[in-house]
């Protein structure tokens, strides 16, 4: 069977699970839509944090930067890695102790204003329909590319699936399916990865095998392009860059919205701090995957035009396959060329797609690696809507517009909320901005630099009050977006170029490390300013350091 | 045995919470990438090991760290008395 007869077969059994899974697990209150009863057990929860963060861009893009980058990849794989600690030690298991159902809610709370709520509200809305677009434009992608379907009859496709498990399930819902989901892009990448290992090596293990292929690799690459694949700081990335962006990305994970509020789908506090573990554990298994994928690719690549030349290469089946659909772009090769020309006409995001067709894998696998692609992009969409929903029908309507209303009257706003959330997203996946790349640094530079400070300090220092907390928030917003957009501004406001090319020598990706310190500062200065926050939230921040419910008396003897 | 007070428990997350934060900081940006260079002098299973502990080393560091955070902190809930059974969480939409 060809690779498209076998992508429809491995995406028809997937999407035929994840439709069983959202019928399975409909809910009917709002306690089951926004945290799925809090009965997920942590290994399970893990596997959906899992699925929920490697997006398309985790489980398509990544190993293809890494493949360009060489050393500097570590970047996003220690940036996308590494916050899972500061979430694990820093918020997790305080944010399930308080309970609640957002992220709004917590700052709202713990802040005693609506004002911060709502602020929240927005940034969550802001940060997650960012994110979101691209996740549906990938959807669209994998369609077009494999399936042959047209970009936008891809995307409805996409979204017709996730209202379907979304609306009817809610958290538990999309918990569930992400499990499933995490499953199938797991073996997806796991399967190529070990078959070229093998191949190339004749050991199956990844991590063992880059051992082999890198020394050639080195070497290839110092031949054919003059530096090494393993030399540091290469071109724009000096070691200021790669320090911000990396501490940017890990904080900014511990920042997210769609992030934070998995955890508190857990039984108990214990759970999440365990929940934590499995999660990376989960993501490790692709993320250190990844570096030997990229460097399997980047030889291959190489070594063929070491081998034979352009006129040579243009003869290989994948190179013919990948230029009609433009993703090499053969029309600008040369016979002369230079190796740097040959990898400037290759779109980076095809290699982990093309690698099982450049390694000669069969249709089956290329297929299923298709099909772990879409897992992977819906699995994160569906978390991001339940974030954008929960922020419209709970944070806005269900604590603010309208509280005394009945539980079933919260559940059904929740639902239509999130419907509208599919149909807004899928719009910006059939018609995206073009700045769809450089959300990614938006989202990352926002969460860093307004939720990840106050959260930390709400649970850490009692004295934090509402007033430093809102100016830290907007110092760091307005810091970090203003500097974003100088610095993007060719993209984003359509000038010709960027108005401020860097800030301090520090790019666009990493500027938000700068927005999280001036958060930390202007809360820390503005707290000590203003009034303590009042006597039952400092017994709430009391009450969240501790597994179990404190009782009366022992708050009091505090 | 006497239980740990809160005082104490607390003070001992905090304590072990910064430990863990001092090695993820030694890990993911000390070796990672200040001292990168130096270390890619050394090699282990192969690779230069400052690449090494950027792509793959710290990753797995990171992991670790977790799984002791969750093993100590477990401890310390049984120490001090504070660890919850099914009685004693709060359920969902209930702020305390």
């Amino acid at each position: 069977m060809s690779i498209i007869g076998w992508t429809f077969f491995w995406v028809a059994i997937t999407f035929s699970v994840y439709i069983g899974i959202a019928i399975w697990s409909r809910v009917k209150d709002t306690a089951g839509f926004y945290v799925a009863g809090q009965g997920i057990p942590s290994v399970a929860n893990g596997a959906a944090v899992a699925a929920d963060w490697m997006s398309a861009a985790s489980f398509i893009s990544m190993a293809g930067l890494i493949s360009f980058m060489g050393y500097d990849g570590a970047v996003y794989l220690m940036g996308w890695t590494g916050g899972y600690v500061l979430l694990a030690v820093l918020l997790a298991p305080f944010l399930r102790k308080f309970g609640k159902f957002t992220v709004p809610d917590f700052v709202g709370e713990r802040y005693y204003s609506n004002t911060a709520r709502v602020v929240a509200a927005i940034a969550a809305l802001f940060v997650s329909f960012t994110y979101v677009a691209g996740q549906m434009r990938g959807v669209g992608v994998v369609f077009s590319r494999f399936l042959q379907v047209d970009i936008v009859w891809g995307v409805i496709i996409g979204m017709a699936i996730v209202s379907l498990y979304a609306v009817l399930g809610g958290m538990k819902g999309i918990t569930w399916t992400q499990v499933a989901q995490y499953t199938v892009l797991i073996i997806a990448y796991l399967i190529p990865a070990f078959a070229i290992a093998y191949t190339l090596t004749g050991i199956p293990l990844p991590q063992l095998a880059l051992g082999k292929v890198l020394p050639r690799l080195d070497q290839l690459q110092y031949e054919l392009l003059g530096n090494f694949y393993s030399q540091p700081f290469k071109g724009s990335w000096d070691m200021l860059n790669v320090f911000c962006v990396t501490f940017a990305l890990m904080a900014g994970t511990a920042g997210l919205p769609h992030v934070i509020v998995r955890f508190y789908t857990v039984r108990r506090v214990v759970d999440a701090r365990w929940s934590a573990f499995w999660a990376l554990f989960f993501i490790g298994l692709l993320y250190l995957t990844a570096p030997a994928v990229a460097m399997f690719a980047r030889y291959y690549i190489l070594n063929a035009f070491n081998e034979l030349g352009p006129t040579g290469m243009l003869d290989l089946s994948w190179v013919q396959n990948w230029a009609q659909t433009g993703l090499i772009r053969t029309g600008e090769w040369s016979e002369g060329m230079t190796a740097a020309t040959l990898l400037s006409t290759i779109d980076r995001d095809i290699i982990v797609l093309a690698t099982p067709e450049i390694a000669n894998l069969s249709a089956w696998v290329v297929g299923l690696v298709a099909a772990g692609g879409l897992a992977a992009a819906l699995s994160t969409a569906s978390g991001l809507l339940l974030v954008i929903g929960s922020a419209m029908a709970h944070d806005i309507y269900g604590q603010i517009i309208n509280p005394s209303a009945p539980d079933h009257v919260k559940l059904t706003v929740a639902r239509v909320m999130i419907f509208i959330g599919v149909i807004i997203a899928g719009l910006l996946g059939i018609f995206p901005p073009g700045f769809v790349a450089e959300v990614v640094a938006f989202a990352f530079g926002l969460a860093c630099s307004s939720f990840f400070p106050i959260i930390v300090l709400g649970v850490f220092w009692k004295r934090c009050t509402k007033e430093g907390a809102i100016a830290g928030m907007l110092t760091g917003l307005l810091f970090t977006f203003t500097l974003i957009v100088l610095m993007r501004a060719d993209r984003v406001l359509g000038l010709e170029e960027p108005i401020l090319s860097s800030f301090l020598g520090i790019n666009a990706q990493g500027v938000g490390t700068i927005g999280m310190i001036l958060n930390f500062i202007v809360t820390i200065l503005v707290s000590l300013r203003t009034p303590p926050p009042p006597k039952e939230v400092q017994t709430l921040v009391e009450q969240i350091r501790y597994p179990r419910v404190l009782r009366a008396e022992e708050l009091e003897s505090a | 045995m006497a239980q740990m007070d809160r005082k104490t428990y607390w003070r001992e997350v905090r304590k072990r919470t910064a430990w863990l934060l001092v090695i993820w900081f030694i890990v993911g940006y000390v070796l990672s990438i200040f001292l990168v260079e130096p270390l890619n002098t050394l090699k282990i299973a192969g690779v230069p090991m400052g690449f090494w502990m950027a792509q793959q080393g710290s990753i797995m560091i990171f992991i670790l760290l977790i799984l002791a955070y969750a093993i100590m902190m477990g401890k310390l809930d049984r120490a001090a008395g504070v660890e919850e059974d099914a009685g004693t969480t709060a359920p969902p939409s209930q702020a305390h």
